[in-house]
């Protein structure tokens, strides 16, 4: 049987992916998870677990926000059994909110350290850890050498990291990918009055080899629900960077 | 095993150590004196005093009538105490057991050390001409008991050493008073003219007891080496424990590695075929001048990977200052646990809590930057949110009770509530604004409240009325009111987290 048109060019996309240096098995495709249209950005429409991804916050809101998207990733990367490893200078994560996400908060591993060069240290040698699931650091200023130091460090051990960047000042990172997540009006369903589930606003600035886009979605405890249409967009600068 | 014993008697401890002090006194007859009912008592007295005529005991005044040119020191109190522990700890370097022996001595159990040295009389020489070499004046015996040692380094006049076995014929010519008796004891012997154990040794114990008591029939028993006789030392021998002498002093970094490489490969032996891996660990280096340096490290499960506590110990050798240099290394492992032997993996690799290589990485972590900068959180027991979780105190402890999730939580929690203005209708409504941080919040949805009452067996004070609520951006927060609207105090308003 001749080859189609579209199976000639999925493999010539697969080929040139691996040119790029970007291989396949490096991404571990979130097990039991399904981030539904979400997915389509990126490569392979597999989340790239194993690799670094970086969030931008500004102001306690946005963390927690950022947090409970991370959470979210976390539940589906631990299966109820990896452990994690948390780096902060301020950490005011509170554990028993976590297990709403469907973590167990007991395999969190909190690393509290006040410089930043120490955090960097320590985010660098649990990155290289095998044993890890996900190591989470909130660095404020990354340069692209200690970034592409931590993309490395996972290419080997195939832990997956999360960068919080509260403030964030410099831009130009190795991370494979680049979250901006912010909070939106929670919905109720029929009017009914309280706060309804969480619904948040998730921008995906760059992604590796992928597609940046932009959706509203509600976490309705144990899936994602898509509120509006789909914007795919590539912002100017982020077409020379990464 | 033949058990050997040195005692070692140093015949002016004080003195000598002024003189070590100040070297000039070698040369004038001295003495130390203390003060007593306004009298000066002599304590000490240096070999040219004694030589004078000078006894202990003498007073200040009378000595100086005999040498007009006496030099007189203050004593020190509970200075033959410390010098002797110094001493003892400067002589774990001949035998690890090594005990004081008040007033004047030590007492060091030789049992299998002296080989190293060659033979029993290198082993002795070798003890006096590092003392002497220090600057004291010792006298030093060796037998298979610790009375015959005391006795021979005492009264010995013959040879320092007993022969294996010879403990009875080195007693015999020695004066009664060898044999560490009672003054009282020693007089009544004298009188009755048994002035060497030679003597009465052949007496029938029966009679002796009667005359003499228990005590001195037990001292004739652990000299002759009858009976045991027990002495603490001053270090117990620590069973997992590893030295590493060495022949020229080592001064820089990579002799201290390659030795402390050496120690941790035979621990690390011992322990894993022990079954067994240590917990805690402390590195002793015993420098030439007498000082001795430690560097410790711990580790969060037992462990014998050589590799991983090298890595632990590594950062820290920089701390150790070696001087003119190191001539002994002691590994200690102070905690030693079962470590349980793992299967390898080989097709999964487990990545939960109980993997080695997180556990190292932890170690690492500890060591850098000290073991209080990482928690781990387990449920607690209570509704109040910051006792609602408590340090879990190693990796491998479980949560007895399962999270609670009935309840909504922020995500981020402020260690301290901040207060905050409020707009919020009575009695019981969430608030209708909010400030903070100078940023104004109108509240669109709220769910609440949930009251948290505070645990007075714990801590007096108000309850709080938790409320959930959502500002016009969609930010949510967690605000509470810390009491009830009375008239005569003011309620005040706190924001305490953030949801996502």
């Amino acid at each position: 049987m001749q080859p189609s048109k579209t199976d000639i060019i999925a493999r010539l996309q697969k080929e040139l992916l691996h040119l790029q240096g970007h291989k396949n098995s490096l991404y571990d495709a979130l097990p039991s998870f399904d981030l539904g249209p979400m997915k389509k950005a990126f490569p392979n429409a597999v989340f790239p677990a194993g690799a670094i991804h970086e969030f931008f916050c500004f102001g306690m809101e946005d963390m927690a926000v950022t947090n409970g998207f991370i959470a979210v990733l976390l539940a589906a990367l631990m299966h109820n059994n990896g452990a994690v490893i948390w780096i902060g200078k301020n950490r005011n994560v509170f554990p028993p909110s976590l297990v709403s996400f469907g973590i167990a908060a007991e395999k969190i591993i909190f690393i509290d350290l006040q410089k930043e060069k120490d955090i960097l240290w320590t985010t660098e040698e649990a990155l290289k850890c095998e044993g890890i699931t996900a190591v989470i650091a909130e660095i404020q200023e990354l340069g692209f050498t200690s970034s592409r130091r931590l993309q490395l460090a996972v290419e080997q051990s195939r832990v997956t990291g999360f960068i919080i960047r509260p403030h964030p000042r410099n831009l130009a990172t190795a991370c494979i990918a680049r979250w901006k997540i912010s909070s939106l009006e929670s919905v109720q369903e029929d009017g009914l009055p309280g706060v309804g589930f969480p619904s948040w606003n998730i921008e995906l600035l760059k992604i590796r080899n992928g597609k940046p886009g932009e959706w509203q979605v509600v976490w309705a405890v144990d899936h994602f629900r898509y509120i509006s249409k789909t914007i795919i967009h590539i912002p100017a600068q982020q077409k020379k960077t990464g | 095993m033949v058990k050997r014993f040195v005692s070692i008697w140093f015949r002016e401890l004080k003195t000598d150590w002024f003189t070590i002090r100040q070297p000039p006194l070698s040369h004038v007859p001295f003495v130390i004196c203390i003060a007593d009912h306004g009298r000066m008592i002599i304590t000490g007295i240096n070999s040219l005093a004694t030589k004078a005529g000078i006894t202990s005991g003498m007073l200040v005044a009378d000595a100086r009538a005999i040498v007009p040119h006496l030099q007189v020191q203050e004593d020190v109190p509970d200075l033959p105490e410390k010098l002797l522990k110094r001493l003892a700890e400067y002589c774990i370097r001949f035998t690890p057991f090594a005990a004081i022996d008040l007033p004047d001595g030590l007492i060091l159990d030789a049992s299998g050390c002296t080989h190293l040295w060659g033979s029993d009389q290198k082993y002795l020489d070798e003890i006096n001409n590092r003392l002497t070499a220090r600057g004291y004046h010792i006298r030093s015996g060796m037998a298979d008991s610790i009375g015959t040692a005391w006795a021979i380094a005492r009264f010995g006049k013959i040879s320092p050493i007993a022969t294996p076995g010879g403990n009875a014929a080195a007693l015999l010519p020695l004066p009664a008073a060898a044999l560490r008796l009672e003054k009282e004891t020693v007089e009544r012997l004298t009188r009755l003219g048994l002035r060497y154990i030679n003597d009465f040794i052949s007496m029938p114990r029966s009679a002796m007891r009667r005359r003499f008591g228990e005590a001195f029939i037990i001292r004739l028993n652990q000299a002759l080496g009858n009976e045991p006789e027990i002495i603490a030392p001053l270090h117990p021998i620590e069973p997992w424990q590893e030295r590493l002498p060495c022949l020229e002093p080592i001064a820089h970094a990579t002799g201290i590695e390659i030795a402390l490489q050496k120690l941790l490969q035979r621990i690390c032996h011992r322990l894993q075929q022990a079954q067994k891996g240590l917990r805690k660990a402390i590195l002793k280096t015993f420098c030439i001048d007498g000082r001795i340096e430690s560097i410790e490290i711990g580790t969060n499960r037992p462990s014998h990977n050589v590799v991983h506590l090298f890595k632990l110990f590594e950062p820290k050798i920089n701390s150790l200052a070696p001087g003119l240099g190191i001539e002994l290394f002691i590994l200690d492992a102070l905690n030693v646990t079962d470590a349980i032997a793992l299967q390898e993996n080989v097709w999964k690799q487990e990545s939960g809590l109980h993997n080695i290589k997180l556990s190292e990485l932890l170690d690492r972590i500890a060591g850098r930057f000290g073991l209080e900068h990482i928690h781990r959180y387990l449920p607690a027991q209570h509704y109040w949110p910051g006792r609602s979780i408590k340090q879990a105190l190693s990796l491998d402890e479980q949560p007895t009770i399962g999270w609670k999730i009935e309840h909504p939580r922020p995500l981020q929690l402020l260690p301290v509530p901040e207060p905050i203005e409020v707009t919020a209708p009575i009695p019981d409504y969430p608030p209708m604004l909010f400030r903070y941080k100078g940023k104004l919040h109108k509240i669109i949805k709220a769910d609440g409240p949930e009251r948290i009452e505070q645990e007075w067996w714990i801590q007096e004070g108000q309850h709080r009325d938790y409320y959930y609520a959502e500002d016009e951006t969609g930010n949510r927060y967690w605000l509470f009111r810390s009491r009830h609207y009375t008239a005569d105090k003011k309620t005040r308003w706190f924001i305490h987290g953030f949801f996502a």
